[in-house]
């Protein structure tokens, strides 16, 4: 330390201020720390069952019980609860009912419900019928840009620009997706690189959070890793968030990786709803319940109620008609 | 030092010079967690199969002798290393294993490959012994009630049962492997604590046993409970002398075993197809699918010396012949591109 006078040296040393003040040991050590891996101690769960989940189950589900759902995660403590996409029946016609929904559903106070808006129609249609939060969605894929929304990434982005813009000027939040972050059905592998390219503009636009998706589920504890190192150089930590899909499996211990990183946020769909349009009859979404049931045996935070979470999960499943994709559910559906 | 002038650095955020060193050190934090993330992981993991005997061993419907012989034949040529065949343990219990000798006997034994075998006694062992096994594994619990409900006897009783086996083994220069049950919770009673569960490994260990396999027998654990059990496990038995053996059923295996592997553990058990489910929770899932587990490591570049394909070609052997769906996602996946 050079030439210090050692009663300096005396007060700055590390020991001695601990022991003058115990509480400094705590405040030096904010993360939560097993074994040399820091948790975030808080995670917010974006629940994108009623659209993300929905929009990829074949049952279109009357009005009413989208309601219904929406208002039973509601009451589960979740902070973000994606309501709709207002986007063209045309292409999906799920969502066609989208005013309705919005319409129809309690706002809980200290929730957001987001809703897509590929474009500007789509917008001024959110925010006719109420919308607070609109999202907008690229690739990191041009394969899977043109053949998702018929045009290239660029194109993509001066669309969204002109949403964003407008947003901003009526002070409604953004939020950005980037899908393909970890494999394109089409292209194959992806660049990490093209990934933070897409999040940066996405996040320079205006954007408050990006949220990458696994789109096909094919990534990997090792793909997510280069994948977030690249695109951490761009977008801080606390602006990222990770969409994994459990096609392979993979989506816990991607996402482990992902808050291993620092990220704390984590979309997840109820009863794991939405299957893969890339293979038939696989998963999609990573299950709200199993992500729950993790972070809470981890420690982790997240202001949600699981039980509630599995109710929800078993209602709008006797609605499709379906089984649930929640390991959690099944397991504790089924308890001898 | 470092801390001081992270402490000084803290104290003055406010000031523009603070700003830079915020940044400095938000940057610094991002490539300390990614390295932190990717590190220590192991170059080379060693996949334990045990679909033959504890997949099977859990699944309703019994399965022909020739079927066993085949599976474990077509697990062979895999590039698996490990692959437990059977379980000399009396039919009456376990119907499924009825055939262990047949099924010894009958299997082609592949050069470098291990073909385990349960042996819950000395009869069984010795049985084992002469239906020409060369290696055998013992099953203890961290649970007293489970121990009693499932062998009918306390933890210290098996204990000695297995000391006995063990000098047997010793004898005949066979070695064993050493199995934990309930390291993460029981179905019994509830939650099991992680010294518990290391006094019995390190027993095992002590006895003799190459390696103890912690199995998460109800699916219950999470990265947080796994990880607490592992450092309690470590400090009485090496790290490189241990594995897990998780289980699916609340869909936590995968990121357990991530943070096994991070941990330092390299030896992991599984199920081809995740074959047997959870007599605990019926129609709810049990082992993790081998499948699975090699699509995750070899994403990460770790080797495991096992070809993916030949693997779910065997997985959807056993499925057709049982009837019944595969619990592996990978392999889900895979046949509907």
């Amino acid at each position: 330390m050079g030439n210090v006078p050692t009663t300096v040296k005396h007060c700055l040393s590390y020991e001695q201020l601990i022991q003058d003040y115990p509480w400094l040991k705590r405040w030096l050590q904010e993360e939560k720390t097993i074994t040399g891996h820091e948790y975030p101690e808080f995670v917010k769960i974006v629940e994108v069952g009623p659209r993300d989940g929905l929009q990829n189950e074949k049952e279109i589900v009357p009005t009413e019980v989208k309601i219904q759902l929406i208002d039973m995660l509601s009451g589960t403590g979740l902070p973000v609860i994606e309501a709709t996409s207002f986007v063209s029946s045309k292409w999906v016609p799920q969502m066609a009912d989208h005013s309705d929904v919005l319409r129809g559903i309690q706002r809980a106070p200290h929730v957001q419900y987001p809703v897509l808006t590929p474009n500007m129609q789509g917008f001024k249609d959110a925010v006719a019928a109420g919308a607070t939060e609109v999202a907008v969605f690229g690739s990191a894929s041009e394969t899977f840009s043109k053949k998702n929304i018929n045009c290239s990434i660029d194109e993509s982005m001066l669309r969204f620009e002109e949403v964003i813009n407008t947003a901003k000027e009526q002070q409604i939040p953004v939020r950005g997706y980037v899908s393909c972050a970890l494999g394109c059905p089409h292209e194959g592998h992806i660049e990490p690189s093209k990934v933070s390219e897409v999040a940066k503009r996405l996040y320079a636009m205006g954007c408050y959070e990006i949220s990458l998706g696994d789109t096909i589920g094919v990534g990997t504890p090792g793909s997510m890793l280069k994948m977030l190192q690249s695109v951490m150089e761009e977008v801080p930590a606390h602006a990222l968030a990770v969409h994994c899909h459990d096609t392979y499996g993979q989506a816990l211990p991607n996402i482990l990786t992902a808050l291993q990183m620092g990220v704390c946020v984590v979309d997840s769909a109820v009863a794991g709803l939405g299957g893969c349009p890339y293979a038939q009859g696989s998963s999609g979404n990573v299950s709200t319940e199993d992500v729950l049931y993790m972070l809470h045996g981890m420690g982790i935070e997240t202001g949600v109620n699981l039980a509630k979470v599995i109710e929800a999960g078993d209602f709008i499943c006797n609605a499709l008609r379906r089984e649930t994709n929640s390991k959690v559910a099944q397991a504790t559906g089924r308890m001898l | 030092m470092a801390t001081v002038m992270r402490l000084v650095n803290r104290r003055i955020l406010s000031s523009a010079m603070g700003q830079k060193y915020v940044a400095y050190s938000s940057a610094a934090k991002v490539t300390a967690a990614g390295v932190r993330a990717g590190q220590a992981l192991p170059e080379k993991v060693k996949i334990v199969e045990v679909g033959p005997r504890d997949g099977l061993q859990n699944e309703k419907t019994i399965v022909p002798t020739e079927t066993k012989i085949h599976l474990i034949d077509m697990l062979s040529a895999t590039g698996l290393p490990v692959i437990e065949a059977t379980s000399f343990v009396s039919p009456k219990w376990v119907p499924q294993m009825a055939d262990q000798v047949e099924v010894m006997k009958g299997i082609g034994r592949k050069p470098g490959v291990s073909y385990p075998v349960l042996t819950p006694n000395l009869k069984g062992f010795q049985a084992a012994l002469k239906a020409g096994a060369s290696e055998v594994a013992i099953f203890g619990a961290a649970s007293e009630l489970f121990s009693k409900k499932n062998i009918n006897c306390s933890v210290e009783e098996s204990l000695q049962r297995f000391e006995v086996i063990m000098k047997a083994a010793k004898e005949a220069g066979v070695p064993v492997r050493g199995y934990v049950s309930c390291v993460l919770g029981c179905p019994y009673e509830g939650k099991v604590a992680p010294e518990k569960v290391a006094h019995v490994a390190k027993r095992l260990y002590s006895m003799g046993c190459y390696e103890i396999s912690l199995g998460d027998t109800i699916g219950v654990g999470t990265p947080g409970s796994m990880i607490e059990m592992l450092e309690a496990v470590s400090k009485e038995v090496p790290v490189n002398a241990l594995a897990v053996h998780c289980h699916d059923t609340y869909g936590q295996a995968l990121a357990n075993i991530l943070v096994a592997l991070q941990m330092g553990i390299s030896v992991v058990d599984s199920s081809v197809a995740g074959l047997g489910g959870c007599p605990y929770a019926q129609g709810a899932s049990g082992n993790v699918a081998t499948e699975d587990v090699v699509y995750m490591l070899h994403g990460l570049g770790i080797q495991t010396g096992v070809d993916l394909s030949k693997l779910m070609d065997a997985g959807a052997y056993i499925c057709r012949t049982l009837n019944r769906k595969t619990s592996s996602k990978v392999a889900q996946a895979n046949c509907k591109l």
